[in-house]
């Protein structure tokens, strides 16, 4: 009897025991580390209590982070939720139809190119001289509008945003057109029948139809654009001057260039706290994962 | 797809215009699709599709160029073709970038699914207590994201000596991994039936037999789909990548190519062709069989 009870044990053991040390355990002691301070090239190790989050809600950085995390979600829904649904019924409405695959095999293409590769590219296209952006304003007369993108702290946010836009719509659209793809003909049927309008049909039939995957992209835009790394870190590593700083730039510049692990695993936990929170209200609409 | 036979042959309306133009049921094909909305409307799409095929074209024109041609003319086409700026970038470092790249995907690929698919049949297929803190605790790991850990994780990396080592990405991609695999193979491993595997019992097979010889071999395409998921996470993966391999020589391409920009910043040719190397491979996977693809990412969207 003993054995059989250890047999199911077995098979999960491998999944389990990599969970735990590599997820679990570090999640934990990240925790238990936002109360300490130390040095990661000696042992002194001193307890802090709450000093790690007093600093980290004083600092000026923290807000900015904060704002360019928001301000990444609000674009990223608008561009991705909004913009990636209108594209997907067009694309399956009638008229386009024929070229639907087309335009979204294409608009799928940079998902699968990685962050590092389109990081580099954007480094040239925003390149202040030779640059592709400038050279095109100045080719359509608005020469005046060219600017060294990624160094001026009032655009560097902007531009890292915008090739985030450029590689994620062509997902949220992806996913849209089988969604739309699931609408039962006979509704659209009904509305045209109806007397009811492109827009009206838009309206009244896709958008409902579609909820629950405009939630799911909805959670994972937000939650993508709070978790953002990559495009940040290739493009301008939070520079110049703190200006394009996110959430996970500033943990890793925090921890791994200027050595303050402490104050690092306080920016890591509130990331935790925030992850949780998205994962609560998704939880809370939507049943999925279950069966 | 489906969609285009149960609307074929429907009334359609032009809803800008506000009038029944087609009062024929069948002749769909009026005149009437080329408004002026529907104009503008296929502008903007072929604006987005500059916006998004243009930098790649340039990019690969690009590739075939001397420096100073990218200076003195990035929009033309190349003068000469140089074709050895691809064998340039692959000797100078891509080509060891792109085998530790294969290696870790391919790794991860084999462990996540080997390891969840064992991990689900344990879940599924045996009555045992605690069963559903079990479930919770595999499913519960997909709300962590790896920066909440990223700083002990780096640690343990070390003090278990795998550090700048295949082993260090391998593993934790897996890690990160798991819950999302075992859930999308639990929920295929519950729809095959109990009487299959009672019969294979009765004939004296063990669990693991049964595991091997019945549930693996009918599993194959969410197996499958898993493996294009996990390959999706590792070819790209990028936080783990640049701060758990430090070795040039051992780095996948994600960071590796970083590397390769700094040494190589006065040889733009050069560094174009080794973007294109790298961006290749997920590309053409995808091209050959967008089918599964999308499905595989369509359902880990849902679960995830």
């Amino acid at each position: 009897m003993r054995r059989t009870r250890m047999v199911p044990i077995l098979y999960m053991a491998p999944a389990l025991i990599m969970l735990a040390l590599f997820v679990y355990y570090p999640l934990v002691r990240n925790v238990v580390n936002g109360f300490y301070e130390w040095n990661p090239f000696t042992s002194d190790r001193s307890f802090v209590f709450l000093d790690n989050y007093l600093r980290l809600f004083k600092d000026p950085v923290f807000y900015k982070v904060i704002k360019n995390n928001m301000l990444y979600a609000v674009i990223s829904v608008i561009m991705q939720v909004g913009l990636g649904l209108v594209i997907a019924a067009v694309l399956e409405d009638k008229i386009f139809r024929r070229f639907s695959t087309f335009f979204r095999t294409t608009f799928f293409i940079p998902v699968l190119i990685s962050m590092t590769v389109i990081g580099i590219l954007f480094s040239f296209i925003y390149n202040p001289e030779v640059g592709l952006l400038n050279s095109f304003l100045r080719l359509i007369g608005l020469g005046d509008l060219a600017e060294g993108w990624l160094g001026n702290p009032k655009t560097a946010i902007y531009a890292v945003i915008f090739v985030s836009q450029w590689q994620s719509i062509g997902y949220a659209v992806m996913l849209y057109v089988l969604a739309v793809q699931k609408v039962p003909g006979e509704l659209y049927e009904a509305a045209t029948i109806d007397g009811a309008g492109k827009i009206r049909t838009f309206f009244s039939i896709t958008v409902p139809q579609v909820k629950e995957m405009t939630f799911v992209l909805l959670i994972y835009t937000v939650t993508g654009s709070f978790l953002v790394f990559s495009e940040v870190y290739v493009l301008t590593s939070g520079g110049p001057g703190n200006s394009s700083q996110v959430f996970s730039t500033y943990l890793y510049q925090k921890a791994f260039i200027d050595n303050e692990p402490g104050f690092a695993s306080a920016i890591a936990n509130v990331i935790l706290g925030i992850t949780l929170i998205f994962y609560f209200v998704q939880n809370k609409f939507l049943k999925t994962g279950e069966e | 797809m489906k969609l285009v036979e149960s609307q074929g042959d429907s009334v359609r309306q032009d809803g800008k215009l506000g009038k029944i133009v087609n009062v024929n049921l069948k002749s769909t094909k009026s005149k009437s699709g080329f408004s002026i909305v529907v104009g503008l409307i296929f502008l903007f799409l072929l604006l987005y599709f500059a916006a998004i095929a243009y930098p790649l074209f340039w990019m690969v024109i690009n590739s075939f160029k001397t420096t100073a041609a990218i200076f003195n003319d990035s929009w033309g086409l190349p003068k000469e073709w140089l074709f050895s700026n691809y064998t340039t970038a692959w000797e100078q470092g891509v080509s060891s970038y792109f085998m530790n790249s294969l290696i870790i995907t391919g790794g991860t690929c084999l462990l996540t699914v080997l390891v969840s698919a064992l991990c689900a049949y344990g879940l599924t297929r045996f009555q045992i207590k605690g069963g559903k803190f079990l479930l919770l605790f595999v499913s519960a790991g997909l709300m962590f994201s790896p920066q909440s850990s990223l700083i002990p994780l780096y640690e343990l990396v070390q003090k278990l000596g795998i550090f700048d080592t295949y082993w260090a990405l391998i593993l934790t991609f897996t890690a990160y991994r798991i819950p999302l695999t075992v859930l999308l193979i639990r929920s295929f491993f519950l729809s095959i039936p109990k009487e299959l595997e009672e019969s294979a019992y009765l004939d004296g097979a063990n669990s693991f037999k049964v595991f091997t010889k019945i549930f693996m071999p009918m599993s194959r395409p969410i197996l499958f789909t898993g493996v294009i998921l996990t390959a999706y996470y590792a070819w790209n993966e990028f936080l783990f990548s640049i701060l758990f391999i430090q070795t040039e020589d051992l780095k996948p391409i994600t960071s590796g190519l970083l590397v390769f920009k700094g040494a190589l910043s006065t040889n733009w040719g050069v560094l174009m062709a080794g973007l294109v190397i790298s961006a290749i491979p997920l590309i053409a996977i995808f091209l050959m069989m967008q089918k599964y693809f999308v499905r595989g990412l369509a359902e880990g969207s849902v679960k995830g």
